[in-house]
C-alpha cells in the first residue's frame, strides 16, 4: 500500500500535524500495522520535498517543534491519479483496495468508478490467463487456474463492496 | 449511434414490467465473430437485455439494429424468421426436445428451416463431432450428462449456420471442469465460424473467455474497456 498517498488523501479534509495524521492512520487503515512515527516523518518530508505538501505552521507550546502540514494543488492531482489507476491485478490486494475505497468515499470522489475500472482490470487479466491456459500444457493450466481462481475471489469481493458502498459510506464518513 | 462494423446493435433501450424497470437506456454493440460477455448482478437487466437483442421481448422504446435492419420495427413473423435463420440460442438446461434423440435434436434447426433429414442429421453430426459428442447421437437427452446435453445443445445452436448465439448462463448448472470444456468447445467453434456471440453470466470465470465485457448495473450497460 502506499503510504505517501494515503497520508496525502488524509491531509484533503485539512491541515494536520504528523502525529494527528499517524493517529488517523492507524485508526482507518493501521488495524495490523499501525504506523511508526519515524514512518510519518520520513513520509511527510519526501511529500514536502516533492511539492505535493506544504508547511502550513509550526507550533511548540513548551515542548519540541510541530509542523502542521496542509496538501498542495500538485498533491491533490497526484491522490486524483493515484486512486483512478486501477491497481496490477495480483492476489492479496484487498488492503490497497480497501484504502482507496475508503479515501473515495472521505474525499468525495466515486469509490464506484474505482471498482468499477478495478473489476475491469480484474477481468482483462483474467482473459489473458485463459487465452494463455487454452493454449499451453497442464502445467500452465494449474498455475493459471491458481492465479484465476484468486483473481475471482478479488472480483466477488470488488463486487460485494460496490453493492455495501452506501453502508460503508455511514461507517467511515459520517 | 450504431458503432461501426457492428452486426447487432442496440441503443438506449428502456423496458419496464409494471413500475419496475428492467432496462434504463442500455446501450450495446457486437462484432461478427467477436464473444461479448454481458455480466452484472441478479435483477441488473442483463437478462432482459440479451432477450430484447434477440426479438424476443420488444422493448418500450430504444432502438436494435441487426445487419443494417431495425429489429424493433419488423412485424412479428419477420422477426419470429430472422430468429430462425440468424440467430442461435443456448440456456442454462432444459432447452432439448426429450423424445427427440440428440442428433435429431441438433438437426432441428435445419429441418425447420425447410433442409431435408439425411443432409440435416449429417449436418448435425458434423457438429457433435467438433462439440466432442458425436457418439451420442442415438441417446435421448435424458440419457446423457448435463455437460453432454450443453455440448449437445450448443452444436444445436451452432448447425443452423447462425450469425449470432445468444447464451444465457450456458454452464450455470454445471462444474466448473464441465463448464470450462462447454466455454472452450463454444467460443473455438463460434470464432472460428466467425458467429458473434452474447453471453449472459455472473461468472468471472465464463465471462474470462470472451473478448470483451459489458456490465449491467441498475438496467444501463456500461462497457469500461473503453473507458478505463
Amino acid at each position: 500500500m502506499s503510504i505517501g498517498h494515503t497520508l496525502l488523501g488524509l491531509l484533503e479534509s485539512g491541515p494536520r500535524h504528523g502525529y494527528d495524521l499517524k493517529r488517523t492512520f492507524d485508526e482507518k487503515f493501521g488495524q495490523d500495522r499501525p504506523l511508526h512515527y519515524g514512518q510519518v516523518y520520513s513520509t511527510m518530508s519526501r511529500l514536502l520535498k516533492n511539492g505535493l505538501v506544504e508547511v502550513d505552521g509550526v507550533e511548540s507550546e513548551g515542548g519540541p517543534e510541530r509542523k502542521r502540514y496542509a496538501i498542495t494543488d500538485a498533491g491533490i492531482t497526484d491522490v486524483t491519479q493515484w486512486l483512478a489507476q486501477p491497481e496490477k491485478p495480483e492476489p492479496y490486494l484487498q488492503s490497497t483496495l480497501y484504502t482507496k475505497v475508503v479515501l473515495a468515499l472521505l474525499t468525495d470522489r466515486s469509490a464506484a468508478d474505482l471498482l468499477d475500472a478495478q473489476r475491469s482490470a480484474h477481468l482483462r487479466m483474467m482473459r489473458i490467463l485463459t487465452d494463455r491456459k487454452r493454449k499451453g500444457d497442464l502445467a500452465d493450466q494449474l498455475i493459471c487456474d491458481h492465479a484465476l481462481f484468486h483473481l475471482e475471489a478479488d472480483l466477488r469481493w470488488l463486487e460485494l463492496t460496490a453493492a455495501r458502498l452506501d453502508q460503508l459510506a455511514k461507517v467511515v464518513a459520517p | 449511434m450504431i458503432p461501426d462494423g457492428s452486426l447487432l446493435a442496440a441503443h438506449d433501450l428502456r423496458k419496464t414490467y409494471g413500475s419496475t424497470p428492467a432496462l434504463d437506456g442500455a446501450s450495446f454493440s457486437v462484432h461478427p465473430g467477436e464473444v461479448v460477455a454481458v455480466m452484472g448482478p441478479s435483477g441488473s437487466g442483463k437478462s432482459t437485455l440479451l432477450h430484447c437483442l434477440a426479438g424476443i421481448i420488444t422493448p418500450d422504446s430504444g432502438t436494435i439494429t441487426y445487419a443494417g435492419r431495425e429489429l424493433s420495427a419488423m412485424p412479428d413473423a419477420e422477426r419470429s424468421a430472422l430468429r430462425r435463420s440468424d440467430f442461435g440460442f443456448v440456456f442454462q438446461f432444459g432447452q432439448l426436445v426429450p423424445e427427440l434423440t440428440c442428433v435429431e435434436n441438433v438437426a432441428l434447426p435445419l429441418r425447420l428451416n425447410g433442409v431435408r433429414r439425411k443432409a440435416a442429421e449429417r449436418t448435425a453430426l458434423e457438429w457433435m463431432e467438433r462439440l466432442e459428442v458425436d457418439d451420442l447421437g442415438a441417446q435421448r437427452p435424458g440419457e446423457v450428462s448435463g455437460g453432454q446435453g450443453q455440448r449437445v445443445a450448443v452444436a444445436r445452436a451452432l448447425a443452423g449456420s447462425p450469425k449470432v448465439i445468444f447464451a444465457d448462463e450456458p454452464t450455470g448448472a454445471l462444474d466448473s471442469l464441465n463448464g470450462e470444456r462447454v466455454m472452450e468447445l463454444l467460443t473455438e467453434a463460434a470464432r472460428s465460424a466467425n458467429v458473434a456471440v452474447v453471453l449472459v453470466t455472473h461468472e468471472a470465470r465464463v465471462a474470462a473467455y470472451s473478448d470483451r465485457d459489458v456490465t449491467v448495473r441498475d438496467g444501463r450497460a456500461r462497457d469500461l474497456e473503453h473507458a478505463v
